[in-house]
């Protein structure tokens, strides 16, 4: 006490006052100054930090359309979506995860691999996500999973959609199929429209129609919380449908094709000449597409790889075939239209033909013995080779090209598939561009059978047949029906134009005897309720050498001729042309032409 | 006004309210009691919004203020001259108390900080935020102000005693709120303007080698991320984006009591301890964070009264310093939540989660109490 009377109290008091009073400047300051902050951060940022904000709750999850079905022009479906269910589990609502994993082993078949995919699973992702446990139930395991479901917690079946194809390798080259998107197809999609799209077409009608099918997008925006976890659905914009396709191709007639072309490997197509709507492309051996929809198994696919007979390979659209004497009917016309044979020549076969003033080779008839007198009738209806040797010879390739080029052979017809293959069609610019070498008469007089380098799609076959069934009118062949009725659009070539009409009947009236005409080589097939045009064709999958002879039997089953046919009918406005191939099938009269009448019988009995 | 007050307790038979009555007879004071009250209600509306609705929390809380407010109600009782005549010894023993944290303390998320007493944890250095003024206080009170140059010396070693004890810690929040608090003594005292502003300077000088050997990575990346949070958005910057981002969208009027986006979606870290303000600013918008600062802005110049009008020197830098502290807290809280500030560990005072800072705090208003309620039997 006694010090602190030392102290000057007044000065004292003054001191302390003064720096109070700065103590409240200071208080004023700092406080100001988070005023000022919080007026930077809620009123002029506001709407800046307003967004953040909704940026960080609001997320949008996209939500994938259901993809378009397909059906045949009868309405029959030919690829649909099917239920898949698969077992899912939400970690934080469950007690105890290996009793209950314990629990669900001896309810359903869980395998050792997908117990340690879930576990992996169950690591990364968050508690309140759905881990898939097993995928693929059987109905069975539904019910039995359904049963007790209110006792196992946390335990869900999951729904989703996967697509199926009912009538399986029936329809597998036409329809294709749709795998999971991989890297590949990420450049070419929309990734917002495909963004939670996990399948995409990859072959056939599912890939050229993936725009049709697929459908848009639609949108859930929901609010997460900082885990991911969603709160709740704000808004919805439901995804849009893809749209169904329906095909042109008819169910029955095409499993009845299938069927006619049984054990063989080749390919059957049929065609409408009216509008180009094919009504059936079978392409044999087929696949099951729905192996490869969740992706295939390795095993699955190296079996499918390996095979001889390349399942995989749609011999519609990409086999190159040599027409063989189907070709014949082609020829024939071009030597009426060119003036270089008529109705009433008439020449000799003995069963080879020599090229006048040539080397002396020997161009063989496939009937050794030969034909006799034949004029350009009698050469389709038994299809002489020798007649054709010189008809070809005399037309020349530089008449020949050109011509067939009319019909479509040597270029896409334009159908709408993914891919197709154009053939070939050698001329003598062909020949000098690619092989580097000239043009020599006896290729000639092969083009003009059919053998030698030319080369055609069984499409393009079918396409070709349903023109001369239209006396020249050309369709573009399509698989998929059009919405507008317009009426299909025809084009002529110009050259096919000036083919006189009883040179056209001419032809049709030697391509129905054919069938007709006990001497032809499909007469086997005679169906007197209808007149069919048809032309038959066995073609040489390898060259015979000179004075050689072949014994089939002795040949490898690979090297054995392939059997083709040609028909349309009715003669009068036909309503349906086929190609028929058979691959190593042997005689086209035999093995081919039946398999096309099995076809043609049912859709005149059955028109559409 | 004093004229008045003298009359009313002159006169008993004067008709004053029961409650203050009571209030008076307890040695609290009726401003600062309604305050902190308030304070401590609008602090558990708010906790129990960001701590995601639990009841549990508020209870737990609501239990610790109630403690806080018996301790307060103790210390008032005391008269600002006993705390003087305690002071020196109660220092050696917090002293002593903080050295054995660092020889025996139990380690808690990689810092030193909590002794074990067998029957309960406590935080020495939270005792230190009073003890340390009350030193410094002790110290200057017996001699005539502005100290001589020697016991200013003397001060600042008593100061940076503690301080350093607990920076080593490490426990940067603490160190500087007594650094602070040490400091206003001094200022208080009337440390002359030219030693402040050299001073000022040479911390200037210094900052340099300070950041090279004194602070740590995890201090150093707190300043580096408070310089440029977006440079790690998901890491350390996070904290205080996802913050300015609440306090942000809060806008003028806030989202409503219970529905910050920002605090109920768990985008906010540390929302029911530190970053509460940003909850409050989330869901109550400019107008309620304003207003809380205007109850904070009562209750510091309250104080600041009180000790103006205190007529001891000890009890004057006391209770001067127990205010501008408690503006400190708040600064510091809001500047850094807001983003204005790094990251340091300060509560807001009597609104966030937790136990020890409430009680340092309400203990400090006790002896702000104490200060103003026994001035009168000092002076006849």
């Amino acid at each position: 006490m006694r010090r602190e009377q030392l102290k000057d109290h007044f000065s004292e008091t003054r001191l302390y006052t003064r720096r109070a009073i700065v103590s409240l400047v200071f208080i004023l300051v700092l406080l100001s100054l988070l005023v000022t902050r919080l007026v930077f951060l809620q009123i002029i940022d506001h709407q800046h930090y307003t967004t953040l904000s909704n940026d960080n709750r609001v997320k949008l999850v996209p939500v994938g359309p259901t993809r378009g079905l397909i059906y045949d022009r009868n309405g029959i479906v030919l690829a649909e979506n099917l239920p898949a269910y698969r077992l899912e589990i939400i970690p934080e609502q469950v007690e105890d995860m290996d009793k209950l994993l314990q629990q669900l082993h001896d309810l359903i078949n869980i395998r050792e691999q997908d117990l340690k995919q879930f576990k992996k699973l169950l690591k990364h992702r968050h508690a309140f996500d759905n881990i898939p446990l097993r995928f693929r139930l059987n109905d069975t395991e539904v019910a039995k999973i359904s049963a007790i479901q209110h006792r196992l917690h946390g335990v869900h079946i999951a729904a989703s959609l996967n697509r199926h194809y009912p009538l399986k390798d029936t329809f597998a080259h036409i329809l294709g199929y749709i795998g999971r998107k991989d890297v590949k197809d990420l450049k070419t999609l929309d990734p917002t429209n495909y963004i939670s799209t996990s399948h995409i077409g990859k072959l056939g009608i599912e890939k050229q129609y993936e725009t049709e099918l697929h459908g848009n997008v639609g949108y859930r925006q929901v609010e997460t919380n900082a885990q991911g976890r969603v709160i709740r659905i704000l808004e919805e914009t439901p995804p849009e449908s893809g749209q169904d396709v329906h095909l042109t191709v008819d169910a029955p007639l095409q499993a009845i094709a299938k069927n006619a072309l049984g054990k063989h490997n080749g390919s059957i197509v049929v065609l409408d000449p009216r509008n180009g709507e094919i009504l059936s492309m079978v392409s044999n051996p087929g696949f099951d597409p729905n192996l490869f929809v969740n992706g295939i198994a390795y095993k699955d696919y190296e079996a499918l790889r390996k095979n001889d007979s390349q399942p995989l390979y749609n011999r519609s659209l990409l086999g190159r075939y040599p027409p063989g004497s189907t070709i014949k009917p082609f020829i024939g016309l071009a030597g009426l239209k060119h003036g270089i044979t008529n109705v009433h020549h008439e020449m000799f076969c003995p069963g080879y033909y020599v090229i006048p003033f040539g080397e002396n080779r020997k161009f063989r008839d496939w009937k050794k013995t030969g034909h006799g007198s034949v004029d350009l009738d009698e050469a389709i209806t038994q299809s002489c080779d020798v007649y054709f040797y010189d008809l070809a010879l005399n037309l020349s390739i530089d008449r020949i090209s050109p011509f067939l080029e009319s019909f479509g052979f040597g270029s896409k017809t334009g159908i709408d598939m993914p891919s197709e293959n154009s053939g070939l069609l050698p001329s003598r610019q062909w020949k000098r561009t690619k092989r580097k070498q000239p043009w020599f008469p006896g290729e000639t007089l092969n083009t003009g059978i059919g053998q030698g380098f030319l080369l055609a799609t069984p499409l393009q076959l079918a396409n070709a047949t349903a023109t001369l069934a239209n006396k020249g009118k050309s369709l573009t062949p399509y698989l998929v029906q059009k919405t507008d009725t317009a009426e299909p659009e025809t084009t002529i070539d110009p050259l096919l134009s000036t083919v006189h009409k009883h040179h056209w009947d001419y032809i049709f009236k030697s391509m129905t005897h054919v069938v007709h005409s006990a001497r032809g080589t499909a007469h086997r097939i005679v169906n007197k309720k209808f007149r069919t045009a048809g032309k038959t064709g066995t073609a040489q999958v390898f060259g015979i050498k000179q004075e050689e002879e072949y014994d089939e039997e002795k040949v490898a089953f690979k090297l054995r001729d392939h059997a083709l046919f040609i028909a349309f009918a009715p003669i009068k406005e036909p309503r349906i042309a086929v190609a028929v191939i058979a691959e190593n099938g042997g005689s086209g009269g035999a093995v081919a032409a039946p398999i096309a009448a099995k076809i043609i019988n049912h859709y005149m009995a059955n028109p559409l | 006004m004093k004229q008045t007050e003298r009359t009313r307790l002159d006169n008993p038979e004067h008709r004053i309210p029961l409650f203050q009555q009571w209030v008076q007879q307890l040695h609290l004071d009726f401003p600062l009691l309604v305050g902190l009250f308030i304070l401590s209600l609008i602090g558990l509306f708010i906790l129990y919004s960001a701590a995601g609705e639990d009841i549990g929390a508020v209870q737990k809380q609501a239990t610790r203020l109630a403690f806080g407010f018996v301790i307060m109600l103790l210390l008032a009782q005391l008269t600002p001259q006993a705390l003087q005549r305690w002071s020196p010894l109660l220092f050696v023993i917090g002293i002593i108390m903080l050295s054995l944290v660092l020889l025996v303390g139990v380690e808690v998320k990689g810092a030193q900080r909590w002794l074990d007493l067998y029957l309960f944890r406590f935080q020495p250095s939270e005792v230190m935020k009073l003890v340390a003024p009350m030193a410094i206080a002790w110290y200057l009170a017996d001699a005539a102000l502005p100290p001589r140059p020697l016991k200013l010396i003397i001060s600042l070693v008593l100061l940076a005693i503690p301080v350093v004890l607990i920076a080593v810690e490490p426990d940067l929040g603490t160190a500087l709120l007594i650094l602070s608090a040490g400091i206003f003594v001094l200022f208080l005292a009337g440390l002359r303007w030219r030693l402040i502003g050299s001073a000022s300077i040479l911390l200037a000088i210094c900052a340099w080698p300070i950041w090279q050997y004194v602070l740590r990575d995890y201090q150093k990346t707190r300043v580096m991320t408070f310089l440029n949070p977006e440079n790690d958005p998901l890491g350390a910057g996070y904290h205080i984006i996802q913050s300015k981002i609440a306090i942000g969208s809060g806008g003028l009027f806030g989202k409503g009591w219970l529905n910050g986006t920002q605090s109920q979606l768990d985008f906010l870290p540390e929302r029911h301890t530190d970053f509460i303000f940003a909850v409050f600013s989330e869901e109550f918008g400019m107008m309620g964070a304003v207003m809380l600062l205007m109850l904070y802005l009562f209750l510091i110049t309250r104080g600041l009264y009180i000790a103006a009008q205190a007529q001891d020197t000890f009890s004057r830098l006391l209770g001067g310093s127990i205010s501008l502290t408690f503006l400190v807290y708040i600064f510091v809280n809001i500047g850094m939540v807001s983003g204005l500030l790094p990251v340091v560990g300060v509560p807001l005072p009597l609104i966030s989660y937790g136990g020890t800072s409430i009680v340092t705090l309400l203990a400090g208003f006790g002896i702000l109490m104490s200060i103003h309620t026994h001035r009168k039997m000092l002076s006849p």
